[in-house]
């Protein structure tokens, strides 16, 4: 599998070029296309998760002057979430997208931003990581905008905007980097900030990275493009953004850079604490009130993405035993998998709600359960393992974050998780009765289920919202404890600059 | 130092005109010109007073080469940097029409249906 690590961005890049060209020829081909280089990539990234860590020299050019690619258990675990949700994204869209017009443009833009964000979770360069996160992005800003109404249009405009200035923030960072440390490669850079230490130069970058990192990740002060942005594009593609991009360009960059690059920090770790408890209750709070599903979902991703970003915030506490940091730090991964699974979850039911019966709004739905008893399942699951009831995978990790902030003596934040939890719990109650349950409208009498193509993705989610609450000993063993431990390990990440 | 200055001119200019107007084509063109800012604060990263082109000859001698040479790699970031706002720009001034072609207007506070 080594030799084969850049093909994970080198397929779906050159995917996404030859889709336009075949189907200048052959309409139909782009669906194939999409699906059999979604399948690949899954399939090899699934098999990611049994490699040893290793480093890549793109070129054969050694370290601190070639590109390095890294894999560890942090990057097989985001590639895995990345390449999977994908895969049933495609295949949602086999049938969903067949309501828009230019179905192979929008294939296109969808290996893009894979290839985007791949390209970002593999990398170990902080250039190469910036321009696939660009790739990532303008392929979402693109994807935002499909359908080309008024309020599509609208939200793009924002999120390209707003993007934009996180952008700029970014690359402004990384060039203070380069101007102290005199490298790009992050392993090499993480060596030579060990000598720097961290100065105020080192402070206005981390400000900078909070800041435009946060922004792709959404965190409150940094959200107003998310509501927006997300119910505006295609079903799948509000899944994919919700479940995976705002992690792999947001929360894992913060994640990379601030654990394994400019190591555990007091301030950084109360920064996030302090972003992440906003984020849960300011989330929560406005989603409660919503009346369109898909904007209810997007507040509520803002929320868990407070969970997971306080997580990390404990796990880069330096003060706190280490068994307590990497208690928070664990949950913190955990939940980053499980708010994968069920959110695209619920944006994907969403959708097929939304191709039967036309509308968007909960309080025009009602009874649904009983027309489309598959989807209304699991829908209803996803939304109890996001309020997180016992024994689906939403609790467990909640219960695992709570746990770590008491034990650490952060009370006020722990009891705010507790309280957050519970208005999820609430939220998700109102969605499900207004939705899935009550009185059926006339017009909707003769709903039927969603296609075949819509349910499978649908169904597959909801085993895994079940699977990864109960079969966690199977995997978080090994999985999770790889991911969580080449974060913790600063010098083992320093290390793969002489490895390859 | 002048010139860091300048840079940050430039800089404070871009931000003051993204927020401060309400055409959302003068929103882009300040965000070009945030885009400008720090390409030239990457490419003052590389800069060296008196400096010469990184290209080595094969009669130049490796010392003299290494004291007067200006920092290659940020020229290369820039570049790359400038395709990659040549195609944000280029997204964006797409976007830009497809929304005077619905609202009949560039004024960002007319476009206003999402709320809440």
């Amino acid at each position: 599998m080594q030799g084969l690590y850049p093909l994970f961005t080198a397929i779906p890049l050159a995917a996404a070029f030859l889709n336009l060209l075949v189907t200048k020829v052959n309409k139909k081909a782009a669906d194939y296309i999409a699906f059999v280089v979604a399948a690949v990539l899954a399939v090899m990234a699934v098999r990611m998760l049994f490699e040893a860590p290793f480093s890549y020299r793109v070129g054969g050019w050694s370290a601190p002057w070639g590109i390095l690619l890294v894999s560890d258990g942090m990057s097989a675990l985001m590639l895995t979430l990345i390449n999977v949700v994908s895969l049933l994204a495609i295949v949602y869209s086999l049938s969903y997208m067949t309501a828009y017009t230019a179905k192979p443009k929008y294939y296109s833009l969808f290996l893009l931003m894979i290839a985007g964000m791949n390209g970002v979770v593999m990398t170990g360069d902080l250039f190469n990581l910036f321009v696939f996160l660009e790739i990532a992005s303008i392929a979402s800003y693109a994807l935002v905008g499909f359908g080309t109404e008024h309020e599509e249009l609208e939200a793009s405009f924002k999120y390209l905007i707003l993007g934009t200035v996180a952008s700029t923030a970014i690359l402004f960072g990384i060039a203070f980097l380069y101007s102290m440390t005199g490298t790009l490669n992050l392993p090499d850079m993480a060596r030579q900030l060990e000598i720097v230490g961290i100065n105020r130069a080192v402070a206005f970058v981390i400000a900078l990275f909070i800041m435009g990192f946060g922004l792709k990740a959404s965190t409150v002060p940094f959200h107003a493009w998310l509501p927006d942005a997300h119910p505006s594009a295609p079903a799948p593609i509000s899944a994919m953004l919700s479940g995976v991009l705002i992690k792999a360009l947001g929360v894992y960059t913060i994640a990379r850079i601030m654990f394994n690059v400019i190591g555990p920090n007091g301030m950084v770790s109360s920064l996030l604490m302090f972003l992440g408890a906003l984020s849960m209750v300011v989330g929560v709070l406005l989603a409660l009130g919503q009346s369109d599903f898909k904007r209810m979902l997007a507040y509520s991703s803002i929320s868990q993405i407070g969970y997971i970003t306080m997580g990390f915030g404990l796990g880069l506490n330096p003060a706190v035993p280490p068994a307590v940091a990497a208690l928070g730090l664990f949950g913190a991964l955990y939940h980053l998998i499980n708010h994968a699974a069920f959110k695209s979850c619920l944006f994907l039911c969403s959708g097929a709600f939304e191709y039967r019966t036309g509308t968007r709004n909960r309080f025009e739905m009602g009874g649904l359960m009983r027309r489309m008893p598959v989807t209304g399942a699991a829908c209803s699951i996803a939304s109890l393992s996001i309020a997180g009831v016992p024994p689906f995978n939403g609790f467990w990790s909640k219960l695992v974050i709570i746990m770590a902030f008491m034990q650490a003596g952060y009370y006020v934040y722990g009891s705010v998780a507790v309280l957050v939890a519970l208005m999820t719990l609430m939220t998700f109650i109102k969605l499900q009765s207004s939705v899935l349950f009550g009185q059926l409208p006339a017009r909707f009498a003769a709903v039927k289920e969603a296609p075949v193509a819509m349910v499978v993705p649908l169904v597959i989610l909801a085993m895994l919202c079940i699977g990864l609450g109960i079969a966690y000993p199977l995997f978080g063993e090994s999985v999770l404890q790889a991911a969580r431990d080449s974060l913790l390990d600063k010098l083992a990440y320093m290390g793969y600059i002489i490895g390859g | 130092m002048i010139l860091y200055f300048l840079t940050l001119v430039l800089f404070v200019m871009g931000v003051y005109c993204l927020i401060a107007k309400k055409n959302i084509v003068k929103k882009i063109i300040g965000l070009v010109i945030i885009d400008y800012a720090i390409n030239l604060f990457i490419i003052l990263i590389g800069y060296r007073r008196d400096g010469v082109a990184p290209i080595l000859f094969k009669d130049m001698p490796m010392e003299e080469f290494a004291r007067h040479s200006v920092d290659p790699l940020p020229q290369a970031l820039v570049l790359t940097s400038i395709v990659i706002g040549l195609g944000v720009l280029a997204l964006q001034v797409a976007i830009c029409l497809r929304l005077y072609e619905k609202y009949k207007t560039f004024n960002m506070s007319e476009i206003n249906r999402l709320k809440g």
